[in-house]
C-alpha cells in the first residue's frame, strides 16, 4: 500500500464563508474509504478540489508515485491522470444508449481526431461486455439511458467511472434513493472495485458506511474532526457533538 | 469501412439518391437541356437554395449537435463570397481592359492596366488604388484557399478565445453576434477596400467562359451546388456518427460531465466550430457567383438568425432535416418577396406579402418550437419503420 493522493493544508473559500479550512487527507491505494459529515462539512468541495473542478487557494495535492501537483490542471488533465468521479445526482448522458454512454468512458485516446480516424479500438465490444455485465445492464445495452431507472442509471454512472479504468474512484452518495437490494449491489461493486484501486465515497448513510466496513474521515467546517474505524469514529466525543449537538 | 458507414446510416443514402434524382431531374427540364419548364433565374434560385442548405447542414452541426448557437456562420458563408468576388471582379475587369486597351496604338504598360483595372473597380468609391486586402485577387488559387482559410482562421481564434473562457449558451451567441455585427461595419466602410455599401458586383460573368451562355453557367454552378451538398452532408454524417458523434452529443447535453470523462472540451468545440466554418465559407464561394452580387448587408447579425431559424423550423440535431428547412423557408421567401404570392385584400387592409412574409415566418418559428420542437424533420419519425432500423 503506497500513498497515491496527498491533499495537505487545503484552504479555500467562497465570498469569504471558509469551505475547506487547512484539510489534509491521505488516500492509498489500494483503499476504500468512507467520508463523512453533516451538510455543509465541505465534502463535495473536497471533491470538487481534487477534480479540478474548483481551485484551492493555498495548500498542495500531489498525486501518484511520482508526487506530480494537480493545482493548475484542468479537469479533463486529471481525469486522464486516473481521478473518476460519480456525482451525487446520476448524470449519464440520456440522449444516448447505455453502450454509447460506456464506449464513451472507455480508456482510449480522447482528441477529437483519434477519436474521427481510429475507429476501430482493439477488443471494444468485449471491454463494454464486461463493464455492462458487471453492473447488470447487458441486456439494456441497446436501451437509451434515459429509460433506465433511477438504481440503475446510478449502476451506469459506476460503470462508466469503471470503464475509465481510474486509479482513484471518487464517488458521491452512491445509494441515495436505491432500494435495499439495489444498495446490497452497489455495495458489491464498490468493494470489489476497491480491490485493486483506491476508492473513496461520500456518504449520509451511516448503515451504507458499515457495510463498507472500511476506515472512514469525518469532515466538519472544512477540516478532519475525526479519522479511524467506524466505530472508533462515531464513539468520538466531538463527533457526538457535531452530529447530535445541532 | 464506407461501406459499413452507409449501411449504419441509412438516410445518408436516402439523401444522396434525393439529391441526385431532383439533380437530374432538375437538369433534363432547365433551359439549357432546350426544355422550358425551369428559366434560368428560376435555376439560378434552385442551385442557391442548395448552397443555404449546405450552410444549414453546417449550422445544424454546430447548433443541433454540439449545442452552439452560433450567430456567425452566415458571415464565413459571406466571407467565402467575398473571397471568390475578388478573383471574379478582377479577372474579369482585367479582361474588359485589356480586350478594350489592346485598341490602342501604343500597347499600355502593365502600369497602366492596373491603373486602369483599379480605376474600374474603385471608382465607385472614389478610389483607383489596390487596397493591400486585394494582393491574391489576380491568383484563383490563393483565393479558393481564402475561401476555406479565412472563415476557418477566423473561426478558430475567435472560437479559442471564447470557449477558453467557457463563455457557453445565450452569451455565447451574443459574443458570435458581436462579431458578426462587427465583420459587416468593418465591411460596410470604404477604407477596408471591398468597396463599402456597394460591395461586389458582376459575379455571375465568370472570366474565360464568357462564351458560354448563363443558361449554361446556372446548371454548372448547380450541379456544382449539388456535389459541394452531397459531399458535405457525407463530410458531417460522417463526423457525427460513432464515437466522435457521441461525445460532441455529450458536450451539448453536459460538458462538465464530458470533461470529468477525460476529454478536452474545447478542443472538441474548438473542431466543430472550425470545420463548420469552412464549409460555410465554401458554400457561400458558390451561392454568390449565382447571386451576381454580393454586399455587406449579406453579412448582417439577421442572415445568421434566419439561418438558425431554418435549422430550427426543419429541425435540429438531423441532418436532413436542416436541409429540408432551409430549403422549404428560403424558397418561400422568395415566392413570397419576389411578388408572385397574390395580396390578400381584407377590404380595410390589403395584406402585402412582402411586408408580412416576416410576420408568418416569425409566427411560425414560435409555434415550431412550442409544438413540433423537431421541425419538419420530425414527421419522418411518425413513417412507420422496420424493426432494428435507427435513423
Amino acid at each position: 500500500m503506497s500513498t497515491l493522493l496527498e491533499v495537505s493544508g487545503v484552504s479555500v473559500s467562497f465570498d469569504g464563508f471558509r469551505a475547506i479550512n487547512n484539510l489534509s487527507i491521505q488516500i492509498a491505494e489500494p483503499e476504500m474509504r468512507a467520508v463523512i459529515g453533516p451538510n455543509g462539512a465541505g465534502k463535495t468541495t473536497f471533491m470538487d478540489i481534487v477534480t479540478g473542478k474548483t481551485r484551492p487557494d493555498e495548500g498542495r495535492i500531489t498525486w501518484g508515485d511520482r508526487s506530480i501537483s494537480l493545482i493548475g490542471m484542468n479537469e479533463s488533465q486529471i481525469a486522464q491522470e486516473g481521478i473518476g468521479r460519480k456525482f451525487q445526482k446520476p448524470t449519464v448522458f440520456e440522449a444516448q444508449t447505455v453502450r454509447e454512454n460506456i464506449v464513451m468512458a472507455l480508456k482510449n485516446p480522447r482528441g477529437p481526431f483519434d477519436l474521427l480516424f481510429k475507429r476501430r479500438m482493439s477488443g471494444l465490444e468485449d471491454r463494454v461486455r464486461g463493464i455492462s455485465d458487471e453492473i447488470g445492464l447487458t441486456d439494456a445495452l441497446d436501451q437509451t439511458s434515459g429509460a433506465l431507472s433511477h438504481g440503475q442509471k446510478q449502476w451506469l454512472e459506476i460503470g462508466m467511472l469503471l470503464a475509465q479504468d481510474p486509479r482513484l474512484l471518487l464517488v458521491d452518495e452512491p445509494a441515495a434513493g436505491m432500494t435495499p437490494a439495489e444498495r446490497e449491489h452497489t455495495t458489491d461493486l464498490l468493494v470489489r472495485a476497491a480491490k485493486t484501486r483506491a476508492v473513496v465515497v461520500v456518504e449520509h448513510d451511516m448503515e451504507f458506511v458499515r457495510r463498507l466496513n472500511c476506515k472512514v474521515t469525518c469532515l466538519h467546517q472544512g477540516s478532519v474532526l475525526a479519522e479511524g474505524s467506524l466505530d472508533h469514529v462515531t464513539k468520538n466525543q466531538d463527533v457526538i457533538d457535531v452530529y447530535l449537538g445541532r | 469501412m464506407n461501406n459499413s458507414f452507409i449501411s449504419r446510416n441509412p438516410s445518408v443514402m436516402w439523401f444522396l439518391l434525393c439529391l441526385a434524382v431532383f439533380t437530374f431531374a432538375v437538369t433534363l427540364l432547365s433551359e439549357a437541356s432546350g426544355a422550358t419548364f425551369i428559366s434560368t433565374s428560376f435555376l439560378k434560385t434552385l442551385g442557391k437554395t442548395l448552397c443555404l442548405c449546405l450552410v444549414a447542414v453546417a449550422m445544424d452541426v454546430v447548433w443541433g449537435y454540439c449545442g452552439i448557437l452560433s450567430l456567425g456562420h452566415f458571415a464565413f458563408f459571406g466571407i467565402g463570397g467575398y473571397a471568390i468576388g475578388m478573383w471574379l471582379m478582377y479577372e474579369r475587369t482585367r479582361e474588359i481592359v485589356e480586350t478594350s486597351m489592346s485598341a490602342n496604338v501604343l500597347p499600355p504598360t502593365p502600369d497602366e492596366i492596373t491603373t486602369a483595372i483599379g480605376s474600374q473597380i474603385f471608382g465607385v468609391v472614389g478610389g483607383s488604388e489596390f487596397p493591400a486586402i486585394w494582393a491574391f485577387s489576380h491568383s484563383l488559387t490563393l483565393q479558393l484557399l481564402a475561401v476555406v482559410l479565412v472563415p476557418g482562421l477566423l473561426a478558430l481564434v475567435f472560437g479559442w478565445l471564447a470557449f477558453r473562457s467557457r463563455v457557453t449558451g445565450v452569451y455565447l451567441s451574443i459574443l458570435t453576434q458581436a462579431m458578426t455585427l462587427a465583420l459587416s461595419l468593418y465591411f460596410f466602410q470604404n477604407d477596408t477596400g471591398l468597396r463599402g455599401n456597394n460591395g461586389l458586383s458582376g459575379l455571375q460573368n465568370i472570366p474565360g467562359l464568357s462564351d458560354v451562355s448563363q443558361a449554361t453557367l446556372s446548371l454548372w454552378f448547380f450541379w456544382a451546388s449539388a456535389v459541394a451538398l452531397g459531399l458535405g452532408y457525407v463530410l458531417f454524417a460522417w463526423i457525427t456518427a460513432g464515437k466522435l458523434g457521441s461525445v460532441i452529443r455529450a458536450v451539448r447535453d453536459n460538458e462538465a460531465r464530458v470533461r470529468f470523462l477525460g476529454y478536452h472540451v474545447e478542443s472538441y468545440k474548438l473542431f466543430v466550430f472550425t470545420i463548420t466554418a469552412m464549409v460555410a465559407g465554401i458554400a457561400g464561394a458558390l451561392y454568390y457567383p449565382q447571386a451576381g452580387i454580393i454586399n455587406p448587408a449579406e453579412i448582417t447579425p439577421i442572415a445568421s438568425i434566419y439561418l438558425a431559424v431554418w435549422v430550427a423550423i426543419g429541425g435540429r440535431g438531423r441532418l436532413y432535416g436542416a436541409v429540408l428547412g432551409a430549403a422549404a423557408v428560403s424558397l418561400m421567401s422568395s415566392w413570397f418577396t419576389g411578388g408572385s404570392a397574390q395580396d390578400i385584400n381584407l377590404g380595410f387592409y390589403v395584406v402585402k406579402w412582402t411586408d408580412w412574409w416576416l410576420v408568418l415566418l416569425g409566427a411560425t418559428f414560435v409555434a415550431v418550437t412550442l409544438f413540433f420542437p423537431k421541425g419538419i424533420g420530425g414527421l419522418f419519425d411518425l413513417l412507420p419503420r422496420k424493426k432494428g432500423e435507427n435513423a
